[in-house]
């Protein structure tokens, strides 16, 4: 059956809206499902390790890394203008802002997201959650709710982590290294740097991502095709769709908070 | 050959039962009938749907046409939270045993138990221990489910279909997989079970000997439709070519060994032309 290219545009809208309408009902339910938690706390804390503080020890290297990317980088462009004393707040700002939330958001998806979505959609194809449903227990509060919740409430602690260590980076370069002055660093840093416009943005930022990565993490698992391919395609999307919804969100977000100025 | 029962004594009810896999036609208008307290067996050829009625009976699937009642409620009609009360009173044993691969072989029998009760700590040790030595493995408890046969983790997955003792148990395929010793115990075991707690059962199984004997009543099923029913002695001893060739095994007769399929000659030479796979 051949489709004219109307037909295949009209066909592919229509499935992307169905999927994200399912994704929605999916998402209402599993925060009907959330009261449990407070019920049982261990679910969650146990979830809290798989899916954070596995993530520590990558978000923790590439913080290092970028930071001292940008002491570099940030050392040629300012000292061309006499600014190296501004190197903190260049460092400070680019992190708080976005490379924190950005960045880690990505590695979140590909070192935690691709992991929820390969165990939900494996549970999915070797009949586990349906067990679960004939045992009365709903897979979306007992499996998808807790690894949820788990994601969200780790992305801003990791985005947190990654900022912090990118400034000690971009400190060991910039003063270590390259001799710019340690007070400087820091005062200026602690003057420029705003709590709430680039703090609480930046908090706001990695909180929306974590939303946003940990929801198409287990809907892609809990939706894939019960199949060794199916799952795979899964995971694949799970990364590519988490890299999109990450860096078109930062746009959005990045203008209705620094839109103004 | 149909008994009459009066509804008290039936506990799941399937009426003009109709049933899509895609476009292809699994049930064409089935009314089945399970009395309560009995042993109740399923044969049909693989492929039949016979996973799929359970999957029917269980809430899992929704049928096209038809009502299936189960203690006198419509498992369709249900609201979600009426339909897993239902649910905490069937055991359903899973043809892959779909025991949870990240818990231990007694962490997977004490999960109901966990999810749906507040039992202390030793009540649960004691019952899980008591389901698992039902079914020979109590001194498995402590290994994970990829370190069972699949014997084994039919027979874990049975132990944890029993542990909050529902009213009723649906079974797929128990005996594939067994030896002859374990297959001897599991069907005494199926019977105990049913005689001692009053539990009602659905075998689905093409195990024709081991079926008839704990069956009390037995359907067949073949294309979508109930093709024989009886006492196992009625159906050991029937005329009817469907029974016969089931009961017997026989390559020829009216029950289609073959997924349906075009001609085998023209679909052979089909090839030969270059037609289609
Ligand atoms: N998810 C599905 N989508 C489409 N068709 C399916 C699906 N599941 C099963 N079928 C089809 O439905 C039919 C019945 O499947 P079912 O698993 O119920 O058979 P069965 O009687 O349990 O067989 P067996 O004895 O081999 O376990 C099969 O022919 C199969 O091709
Ligand atoms: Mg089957």
């Amino acid at each position: 059956m051949m489709e004219n290219p109307f037909q295949r545009l009209g066909r592919f809208t229509l499935e992307a809206m169905q999927k994200l309408g399912r994704a929605n009902f999916f998402m209402a339910h599993v925060l009907l499902g959330s009261v449990d938690l407070l019920l049982r706390p261990r679910l969650l804390i146990s979830q809290m390790f798989f899916v954070g503080v596995m993530s520590v020890l990558i978000v923790a290297v590439s913080g290092l890394f970028v930071g001292m990317v940008l002491g570099l980088q940030g050392y040629n462009v300012l000292s061309d203008f006499g600014a190296e004393q501004t190197l903190g707040v260049m460092v400070a700002a680019s992190l708080v802002r976005e490379l924190g939330p950005v960045v880690t958001a990505l590695l979140f998806s590909g070192r935690a997201g691709s992991a929820l979505t390969a165990e939900i959609g494996l549970m999915k194809t070797t009949e586990q959650l349906a067990g679960m449903e004939m045992m009365a227990v709903d897979p979306l509060r007992r499996v998808v709710a807790p690894r949820f919740f788990a994601g969200v409430a780790s992305m801003p602690l990791l985005a947190a982590l990654f900022s912090m260590v990118g400034v000690m980076g971009g400190y060991f370069v910039g003063v270590g290294l390259l001799g710019v002055d340690d007070g400087a660093f820091w005062s200026q840093m602690v003057a420029k740097i705003d709590f709430y416009d680039d703090i609480v943005n930046g908090v706001i930022k990695s909180a929306v991502f974590g939303v946003v990565v940990t929801w198409i993490a287990v809907y892609e698992g809990y939706d894939a095709v019960p199949t060794a391919e199916g799952v795979s395609r899964a995971t694949t999307r799970s990364v590519v769709y988490s890299a999109f919804a990450v860096l078109g969100w930062d746009f959005v977000l990045t203008a209705m908070m620094f839109g103004d100025h | 050959m149909t008994v009459s029962l009066s509804d008290d004594q039936v506990l799941v009810a399937i009426r003009d039962l109709v049933f899509f896999h895609g476009e292809r036609k699994i049930f064409d208008g089935v009314d089945l009938r399970f009395q309560k307290g009995k042993v109740t067996a399923i044969m049909g050829p693989s492929g039949t749907g016979k996973t799929t009625l359970l999957k029917l009976i269980g809430g899992q699937l929704r049928p096209h046409r038809g009502r299936i009642l189960v203690d006198g409620c419509d498992v369709h009609r249900l609201r979600a939270t009426e339909l897993y009360e239902l649910r905490k009173r069937m055991g359903m044993l899973f043809q892959s045993g779909a025991l949870l691969t990240d818990l231990s072989v007694f962490e997977n029998v004490a999960f109901p138990l966990r999810e749906h009760t507040r039992l202390p700590e030793p009540v649960i040790r004691k019952l899980v221990l008591m389901k698992l030595h039902a079914v020979g493995l109590r001194g498995a408890r402590d290994l994970m489910p990829s370190q069972l046969s699949g014997g084994m983790a039919r027979r874990v997955a049975l132990a944890r279909a029993i542990a909050l003792d529902p009213m009723m148990i649906l079974y797929d395929e128990p005996f594939t997989g067994q030896d002859p010793i374990s297959m001897g115990v599991l069907v005494k075991l199926i019977r105990d079970l049913n005689r001692e707690l009053g539990l009602t059962s659905i075998v689905v199984s093409h195990d024709v000997k081991e079926t008839l004997t704990i069956a009390d009543y037995v359907y067949l099923i073949s294309g979508g439709k109930v093709v024989g029913e009886g006492t196992p002695e009625t159906i050991a001893h029937s005329d009817s070519p469907w029974i016969r060739q089931f009961v017997h095994g026989d390559a020829d007769g009216p029950v289609p060994f073959h997924y349906p399929a075009p001609d085998y000659r023209a679909d052979l030479m089909a090839a030969g032309l270059g037609g289609s796979r």
